[in-house]
């Protein structure tokens, strides 16, 4: 902030920004505008078509390895895929009523789901700005529904604050917002910010702060018509006779400063989860579905790629029936796309360089845990008014994520009744599927009482336990960025690799799409330039 | 209009950074009830309660698309300094989890898989020790 600018257009300007109310809805009508950058995704690839009869072999139909496939068929190239799975996707996974998970260690889980009724143990989430895989979504006709992060009128729970009762989120940011307002008001009329606020900015300041904390005409953050129209009345306001509305008392600021549960309220605020976010109808997994139905007999399942070898003739992997070991098999190209998580590719004999070698094994992946739980009734609907979003705790089962479909409906719910990763995650792994989902039982019960009696049955799965990437996704460090991701990323002679852990957006499905398409214009580059 | 709110839209980008970062949600004092650390205590709780979410019961290991190392009878258990190295430093695919150990954690679970499973390493790792490889 200088006094540079003129002062009357900045003045215009500050003044609109109080018009449009507040900083958020500023940032994000930048993002819709297009003035914050989203993925390095920028349309449809355009490959020309490569000499006849040119060949890639990829390694792992997820998202990295199909959108690879369905681009380089498309450009002309012979394209085979080997995936480890009995069906595509990947981590872009749902599971349902009646199928049977099976982690390592042969702890085995039967989905007791209603029809309808499914959890995301991967990624469950599409950004507005993931424009790569949302291009994909559309291409492939999967029908979308808006997914709800932030619920104002969900809770913030912390075990050790306000007695372990839960406020509501909207309760909890009106009310920081409110006292942090009211603080900057008093300070500027004290003078306290005269070296930083010129005297005309001032009485805008105030303006805004009022405006953003919902002060009343005293500038203060109190009981009153203003704080509740934010954070809710005691007694909501109706129609006819007996319809006047009664304010709510707002936290006291040291109470709520205490209670740490203002560390949940910039859950929204992150680039990632602000609206609109969209998720597939019927799950996740529809987009690994859709994907498979369309490369059809390119992809051969249940091969467990055991060694991968490239010459100067061409690359052969040498795999074998993941379900039933066997007879070791071959195939062969005159290139590949690798998208084999590194946790499971360092384990690979594979000759390329040593920088590429450093790179894949000094990438760890994540503990991370879900657990999915079917209720018989959807009391967060019924009885607490919660439709979609989330519930922040901080007990080891972190979120309660409410079902984003069925609204309304008389019939079962399942709530996500844990989203964990560090500490807690790696515990859990560590326990029996049926103990992971009688803790998330356990801790949700501490919000909502009614879970004991409507519990019916449930499904954990810990990422660490996981066969076919032994971990959620790539765990980056920024020195590990800075001295092995470009090695990672490089073409090593016919080999070149793919995935979320090939991308600067981990563990988001846009990063797998962004690292397929940047592998493959370059490779296809080497092919063209032969 | 459109040219006064484009004016506003360039004003506010100079000030994004900024915003971006406080809107970032900053690491809560408390971020679950336990602070980030394991909470058991003593090397057979430990393996229990951490260690066989990948190495399983019985550190027996486990075969997917890729593998964890069964650690019971495992000859590489034989210099204690590998295994507290692997513990604490990560390899490939084993994460390191230093920062979610003490000392007296990371030297009790030591000496435990050393002594069990098969394996009869009976010389003790401290937690003094521990301190120095940090």
């Amino acid at each position: 902030m200088t006094d540079q600018t003129p002062a009357p257009s900045r003045r215009s300007l500050l003044s609109m920004i109080g018009v449009v109310a507040g900083s958020a809805a500023m940032y994000h009508a930048m993002t819709e505008l297009g003035y914050a950058e989203g993925s390095t995704f920028t349309g449809p690839i355009k490959l020309s078509q490569p000499p006849p009869g040119t060949s890639v072999l990829i390694l792992g139909a997820g998202v990295a390895g199909m959108v690879a496939a369905l681009e380089l068929r498309d450009a002309g190239y012979k394209v085979q895929l080997l995936e480890y799975n009995g069906r595509p996707g990947g981590r872009n996974w749902s599971l349902y009523g009646g199928d049977t998970y099976t982690e390592l260690g042969g702890f085995s889980q039967t989905v007791g789901f209603d029809p309808g009724q499914y959890i995301n143990p991967g990624p469950w989430r599409l950004p507005y700005h993931h424009q790569g895989i949302l291009h994909y979504v559309n291409r492939l006709g999967v029908a979308l529904e808006p997914f709800t992060q932030v619920n104002f009128n969900a809770y913030v729970h912390y075990t050790d604050a306000f007695g372990g009762k839960p406020k509501r989120y909207r309760e909890v940011q009106a009310d920081m917002h409110g006292h942090v307002a009211e603080l900057l008001a008093k300070s500027t009329k004290q003078g306290a910010l005269n070296k930083a606020v010129t005297k005309q900015d001032r009485e805008i300041l105030l303006a805004a702060l009022k405006n953003w904390g919902a002060l009343n005409a005293n500038y203060e953050y109190a009981k009153g018509l203003e704080s509740s129209n934010r954070r809710g009345y005691a007694v909501d306001p109706g129609g006819g006779l007996n319809s006047v509305p009664v304010p709510s008392e707002p936290m006291a600021m040291s109470d709520l400063l205490k209670s740490s549960l203002w560390a949940a309220i910039g859950a929204g605020c992150n680039y990632e989860m602000q609206s609109s976010i969209f998720q597939p109808k019927g799950g996740m997994g529809m987009i690994g579905k859709a994907f498979g139905k369309e490369l059809g007999p390119l992809i051969q399942y249940n091969s467990k790629v055991i060694d991968i070898h490239q010459d100067e003739k061409g690359v052969t992997a040498t795999y074998i029936d993941s379900r039933t070991g066997g007879e070791k098999r071959t195939a062969t190209a005159d290139w590949c796309v690798c998208t084999i998580p590194a946790s499971v590719l360092s384990q690979i004999p594979m000759n390329v360089g040593d920088p590429m070698k450093a790179a894949i094994n000094q990438l760890p992946y994540q503990a991370a845990l879900k657990v999915g739980l079917q209720m018989k009734r959807r009391f967060w609907e019924q009885d607490d008014k919660i439709y979609g979003g989330h519930t922040y705790t901080n007990q080891p089962n972190s979120i309660i994520g409410y079902p984003m479909w069925d609204y309304f409906s008389k019939g079962k719910g399942v709530l996500l009744g844990a989203y964990v990763f560090g500490e807690p995650a790696f515990v859990a792994a560590a326990k029996p599927p049926e103990e992971r989902i009688r803790d998330a039982v356990e801790y949700g019960s501490k919000i909502h009482p009614q879970y004991k009696r409507e519990f019916e049955c449930g499904v954990a799965v810990a990422w660490h336990r996981v066969p076919f990437t032994l971990g959620c996704a790539g765990a980056w460090t920024d020195a590990g960025r800075a001295e092995h991701y470009d090695n990672l990323c490089a073409l090593d002679g016919r080999i070149i690799l793919a995935g979320e852990h090939a991308s600067r957006i981990p563990a988001w499905q846009e990063g797998a799409v962004t690292s397929a398409l940047d592998a493959i214009t370059r490779l296809h580059k080497r092919v063209m330039s032969a | 209009m459109r040219k006064q709110l484009f004016a506003v839209l360039a004003f506010l980008s100079l000030t994004v950074p900024a915003l971006a970062d406080t809107a970032a949600p900053a690491p809560p004092p408390r971020p679950n009830a336990r602070g980030g650390k394991f909470p058991m205590q003593g090397g057979q709780a430990i393996y229990e309660g951490v260690c066989q979410g990948c190495h399983m019961p019985g550190a027996v290991g486990a075969v997917g698309a890729g593998a964890y190392p069964a650690l019971a009878s495992n000859a590489k258990l034989e210099v204690a300094g590998y295994p507290v190295g692997v513990i604490m430093n990560g390899q490939k695919a084993m994460p390191a989890l230093g920062p979610y150990f003490s000392d007296t954690q990371i030297a009790d679970v030591v000496n435990y898989i050393r002594t069990h499973f098969g394996n009869n390493y009976t010389d003790k790792v401290t937690a003094a020790e521990i301190k120095m490889m940090r």
